[in-house]
């Protein structure tokens, strides 16, 4: 099946010179939640934004849903739904009359019922004639989410959707998106919550200036972070691994003074046993032994410290 | 053509006028109705006729001019200048929605509010004078196409202004003095030869001496020059806005 959103090489300088997309290329399956990483001005919001027609490409190209977000930009933003980052809202409106015009503005015939639905589903239907400002932090991002959801769009972009989020309002922003992907609507979502990806995404990218780092399913990453390491110290030295030691594997760390054993807990055996009675059949004497669990966090951050 | 989204602007920003009603219906009542009685009762009890027109009269189609070009400029700007500021452009521009579509509905609506004050004050007008429209045809095309040619001039203000006092200064120190160096209350005759020919280069002259004949047959230059110069104002216009939105310029990155 082709990929819904298909970015290829995308580049994008600004006129200071800044060039915060370096040949950007990425594909997105058709009903998948696709979770983006990356710290401050990696360039998350300028590609999405691109996506969306607010910023223009320098270079490269996007697709969505086989039409070219420039020349055919109709068809694209048709189905394209945006939760912008900042809390950006017209602040004497009011709630109802905002989303009602955001359907509009995406060509949709006014459908009050449908509008109702969305508004209670987001708990905001007794704040429908609220105005905009007085409305709290929570309330004016779910209101930018039922305006996304007004013109009923098959590819959503939410742009780091609980940035400033308490806790309860998150679980509840998490199971909207589970509904939304049930109902086949794509899901990009950037974020620099790591436990958000890991809890509602299927396939995770990391992308720091402008270049992504990676992209792999989130499967795939857990089997990674189902990897563990045994370090053991040692009391004296030593300057290469003993022949009996070879079949583990083992690293040497800290000069000498730390044998590092990776190993993988899904597996039926570990080999700890059989290492560390064949380190104490060698006489060595230990000083401590630890275990390490990488986290997707480790990841990340050894990605986006080695691109620095 | 996507109507649904030119009607959604559209109605946003005449609810707008709605919810300001106080400052933008009444403010230019009063102000206009200022005008008359100042210019129209103590000087014009000085100056009897010009062109033999009653000077309260003659001043009319100016003040209305005035009026509109402020109305257009200040509504027009201001339409797409405070999403700019407050950042809810971004759902304009992520729209499937042309830039003619953006045009039609920013400009059509302060457009509309323009006319719609330009109208009350040519009623509030024909209650301290007479007033007469010799070419009712002449008259509202004058009127519309002023009315388009600066709500897009001010559409385009809005786009280019950094800040409020970017948004102000046109309409602020522009503005008044060519309307009132553009013979809006008195006729060009009256002028020292010099200044009659500086007046020439003054746009807003061609603007009230077309609109003013198509209502007492009196004017300071060719009311077909004037009717030829407001339709190469609104080409420069439009021209402008298309480029705008070709580069991106101030909107896009």
């Amino acid at each position: 099946m082709a990929p819904i959103v298909s970015i290829q090489n995308l580049t994008k300088s600004y006129a200071s010179g800044f060039q915060a997309l370096k040949g950007v290329s990425l594909d997105i399956e058709e009903g998948e939640i696709l979770a983006l990483l990356g710290p401050n001005g990696a360039g998350k919001t300028t590609m999405i934004s691109i996506i969306c027609g607010i910023v223009m490409p320098s270079g490269g190209r996007v697709t969505v849903a086989g039409h070219d977000v420039v020349k055919d930009f109709r068809a694209t933003r048709e189905i394209i739904g945006l939760v912008p980052q900042e809390l950006t809202l017209d602040a004497f409106e009011t709630v109802f009359n905002t989303v009602a015009f955001s359907r509009g503005l995406h060509g949709k015939k006014p459908d009050p019922a449908m509008i109702e639905r969305i508004l209670r589903d987001l708990s905001l239907w007794d704040k429908k004639d609220t105005m905009l400002r007085q409305l709290s932090g929570g309330m004016r991002r779910r209101v930018l989410i039922a305006k996304a959801l007004s013109y009923e769009p098959k590819v959503l972009f939410l742009d780091e959707p609980t940035a400033g989020v308490d806790v309860a309002l998150r679980k509840d922003m998490w199971q909207l998106v589970e509904r939304l992907r049930a109902s086949g609507v794509t899901i990009i979502l950037t974020t620099h919550y790591i436990e958000e990806a890991e809890e509602i995404a299927d396939r995770i990218g990391v992308i720091n200036k402008g270049e992504i780092l990676l992209v792999e399913e989130k499967a795939a990453l857990m089997q990674k972070l189902g990897r563990k390491t045994l370090t053991v110290e040692l009391a004296e030295p030593v300057a290469v691994v003993p022949e009996t030691l070879a079949p583990f594997n083992l690293r040497i760390g800290s000069e000498g003074r730390t044998l590092i054993y990776d190993y993988e807990t899904s597996g039926e055996r570990t080999g700890i046993t059989g290492l560390l009675s064949a380190i104490a059949q060698e006489g060595f004497r230990l000083k401590d032994v630890s275990t390490q669990q990488s986290t997707l966090e480790d990841i990340f951050v050894e990605l986006v410290g080695e691109a620095k | 053509m996507n109507f649904e989204a030119i009607k959604s602007i559209y109605l946003f920003e005449m609810a707008r006028t709605r919810r300001t009603l106080m400052q933008s219906v009444i403010s230019p009542v009063v102000s206009t109705s200022l005008y008359f009685i100042v210019f129209g009762a103590a000087i014009g009890s000085r100056i009897q006729e010009v062109d033999g027109v009653p000077y309260g009269a003659f001043i009319a189609p100016g003040l209305i001019m005035l009026t509109l070009l402020n109305q257009c400029i200040g509504n027009g700007s201001f339409g797409i200048y405070f999403p700019k500021f407050t950042g809810t452009i971004y759902e304009i521009l992520s729209a499937p929605i042309s830039v003619v579509e953006i045009v039609i509905g920013y400009v059509g609506a302060a457009a509309t509010k323009g006319l719609l004050i330009g109208t009350i004050i040519l009623a509030t007008a024909s209650l301290f004078v007479d007033i007469s429209i010799a070419h009712p045809f002449l008259m509202v095309l004058f009127f519309v196409l002023t009315a388009v040619s600066f709500s897009l001039f001010g559409f385009m203000i809005g786009i280019w202004a950094k800040d409020f006092e970017q948004l102000n200064v046109i309409p602020m120190l522009v503005i008044p003095p060519l309307v009132f160096l553009g013979g809006s209350f008195y006729s060009i005759d009256m002028l020292p030869p010099f200044w009659q020919t500086v007046s020439h280069f003054n746009p807003v002259l061609y603007l009230v001496s077309g609109f003013r004949w198509s209502f007492y047959e009196i004017a300071d230059v060719n009311p077909l020059i004037s009717l030829g110069i407001v339709v190469v104002f609104l080409a420069a216009c439009l021209s402008i806005t298309a480029w705008i939105f070709k580069t991106g310029y101030k909107l896009k990155n």
